[in-house]
């Protein structure tokens, strides 16, 4: 193994890359401070607040859903991703710092009073409503800051101590007693972030941070859409990412066979994902309760049609024409195009979801929005290759090793 | 169906197996088929067969089944009984997604499974000829098909050579049959063989 290049090398260009999203992307934001976010119109405002808030949110859960792939497959005894194990670990450094700009942002939100975003801020509007009463345990300032406050630092820590005891199968080589008791911590970390994760993103957190902008609807499914949303995604940006190495030479234990299974999850969580979304809408659609539909009118009936079934079409229908077959999940363009479409799609979803809330009668997708995305994807981009380049790729003395290097599918 | 003679070399080792299957095809032998245990990832390559059409067949029933549910329920309500159900349109989609992926599932599942058996020859009465009982067991069983010009004695030399633990010649039935075992093709009976 003496030969296998370990040390990743963040290469100039795509160093020159990243900066230059993420100089679009301030651009994007400082024109979008100055025009929208201190603008005096309370729209506008909306406007500027929703858009990074549907964005921060997105890139925090989707980075978020690497550590969460980390921790599943650790607790289910996976061996095949430990080649490419260093790629999640290095997209989930993303978690303290994009979660750090959610919370920013979602603080400002609720201490400067954005009642416009949150209906449930406002305690006058609150005291008169018998609905946002009953909610009022739940949906309040306090619990939300706590709430946010323990649920992205605990993410954060939690990944941090799965990520600080990788390192360990770096240094020596381990006997079966090491080992196995290396495996066991392991389990035990990988299980504490998943329980808290199951509270967070599996529940209450996309509960609280989305869906009650809906103050007075709600739904049982839409915390596992929103995580069906962020994984499926997670799952494209690391097949990225191993792509990406795989054409710099690096990778060389990542075959066509890993590919294959990252191909599967993309595959399998679309059709989770429409799983989720239509199990939401038929519901609704047969009960046909006032209540309830008032979330889907104006997306299904009003100016989001467009972007409600384009979301379909490329979240459901690509992916299942497309990656349905072995060979697209094998071939290495396929599956890039694939990807950045599915996260593109789940993005679009996550902007319909916010924005279809906060902006009823206009479809307002613009250049905020597109220099948003460059601004998380660059930030992304940088940091995520930095974090690859200050540790090995391969983990080469974890017990488990050698099941990824003869995977076969 | 004709009655042809066949090579058996037996192993116990998967790892002997793989570079034994090449070092056959390579020589020029046709093997026959190689029965395993189990399934063995990456026989069917080292074998050389072509990619199985399974899927494609699991999709072409998948989409009938899709479009047999949605042709017959939108047919039945909205031209041969519509009915009002809940005030909600007579061509309800969204009701019927349930019922279409269901029949698209069930197509599939068990078009796919008929074809399988179709593809395997596996139907009540059809036997086939077992060339050694331990193949479901713990054995894998390589059988290469003899041409007149084959040297039986060299063929099995080679097997052993290769790591075969058991080797012996047949003379069987090629395809299948319907009916029973014949006394004499028993798949339990013991043969001639010539140990390692």
């Amino acid at each position: 193994m003496a030969s296998i290049k370990t040390q990743f090398e963040v290469p100039g260009k795509m160093k020159t890359w990243s900066l230059a999203l993420i100089g679009i992307g301030l651009v994007a934001l400082i024109a979008g401070l100055v025009t929208k976010g201190f603008s005096s119109d309370e729209h506008e405002q909306v406007q500027f607040w929703g858009k990074l808030m549907y964005n921060t949110i997105f890139w925090t859960l989707v980075c978020n859903a690497s550590m969460f792939f980390i921790c599943v497959t650790t607790l289910a005894m996976g061996g095949w991703q430990q080649s490419f194990r260093r790629i999640p670990e290095a997209i989930s450094t993303m978690v303290p710092i994009f979660g750090a700009i959610t919370f920013a942002v979602l603080i400002y939100v609720v201490v400067g009073h954005k009642h416009h975003i949150y209906h449930w801020l406002d305690s006058e509007a609150v005291a008169n409503d018998p609905i946002l009463k009953g909610k009022a345990g739940f949906l309040n300032p306090t619990f939300f800051i706590i709430w946010t406050t323990l649920a992205i630092g605990l993410w954060s820590l939690l990944g941090w101590r799965m990520r600080q005891i990788s390192k360990e199968a770096d240094e020596a080589p381990m006997d079966n007693e090491k080992g196995a008791s290396y495996i066991w911590r392991n389990t035990i970390r990988a299980a504490l972030f998943i329980v808290w994760f199951a509270l967070t993103v599996g529940s209450t957190i996309p509960w609280l941070w989305m869906m009650s902008i809906d103050a007075h609807w709600y739904s049982t499914m839409y915390s596992w859409y929103t995580f069906a949303s962020s994984f499926v995604s997670g799952m494209s940006l690391i097949a990225l990412w191993v792509i990406y190495l795989k054409n710099k030479g690096y990778l060389e234990l990542t075959t066509q066979e890993h590919l294959h299974d990252l191909g599967k999850f993309m595959f399998a969580f679309s059709i989770f994902w429409t799983y989720l979304w239509f199990s939401q809408y038929m519901l609704i659609w047969y009960a046909n309760i006032p209540e309830e539909t008032v979330y889907f009118k104006h997306r299904v009936q009003g100016p989001y049609k467009g972007i409600f079934f384009l979301n379909l079409i490329i979240n459901f229908v690509c992916p299942l024409l497309i990656l349905m077959k072995r060979s697209t999940k094998r071939n290495y363009t396929l599956v890039t195009f694939m990807a950045v479409l599915i996260i593109f799609g789940h993005w679009i979803d996550f902007y319909q979801m916010v924005m279809g809330s906060l902006s009823k009668e206009h479809v307002t997708l613009g250049w905020l929005d597109f220099g948003l995305l460059s601004l998380f994807a660059g930030l992304m981009i940088f940091f995520v290759g930095r974090a690859l380049a200050s540790k090995p790729l391969i983990s080469k003395h974890h017990p488990f090793l050698k099941e990824s290097v003869i995977h076969q599918v | 169906m004709a009655k042809k003679k066949f090579v058996v070399g037996c192993f116990d080792d998967e790892a002997v197996l793989f570079p034994a299957v090449k070092k056959v095809r390579t020589s020029g032998y046709k093997i026959h088929d190689v029965y395993t245990p189990f399934a063995v990832h990456g026989l069917d390559h080292a074998l050389g067969l072509r990619e199985t059409s399974l899927h494609t067949a699991g999709f072409i029933y998948g989409i009938t089944g899709t479009t047999t549910a949605l042709s017959c329920i939108s047919w039945i309500f909205t031209r041969d009984w519509p009915l009002n159900i809940g005030g909600k349109p007579h061509f309800a989609l969204p009701a019927w997604v349930p019922i279409m992926f269901e029949l698209t599932v069930l197509f599939a599942a068990v078009g796919m499974v008929l074809t399988f058996c179709y593809l395997c020859q596996l139907a009540p009465f059809v036997k086939k000829h077992h060339f050694h009982a331990r193949a479901t067991d713990d054995l894998f069983v390589m059988v290469i098909e003899c041409t007149d010009k084959t040297n039986t004695e060299d063929l099995q030399a080679f097997l052993r050579s290769n790591g075969a633990v058991e080797t012996n010649v047949q003379v069987a039935e090629d395809g299948w049959w319907l009916g029973r075992y014949d006394k004499d093709e028993m798949p339990f009976e013991t043969k001639e063989t010539v140990a390692a």
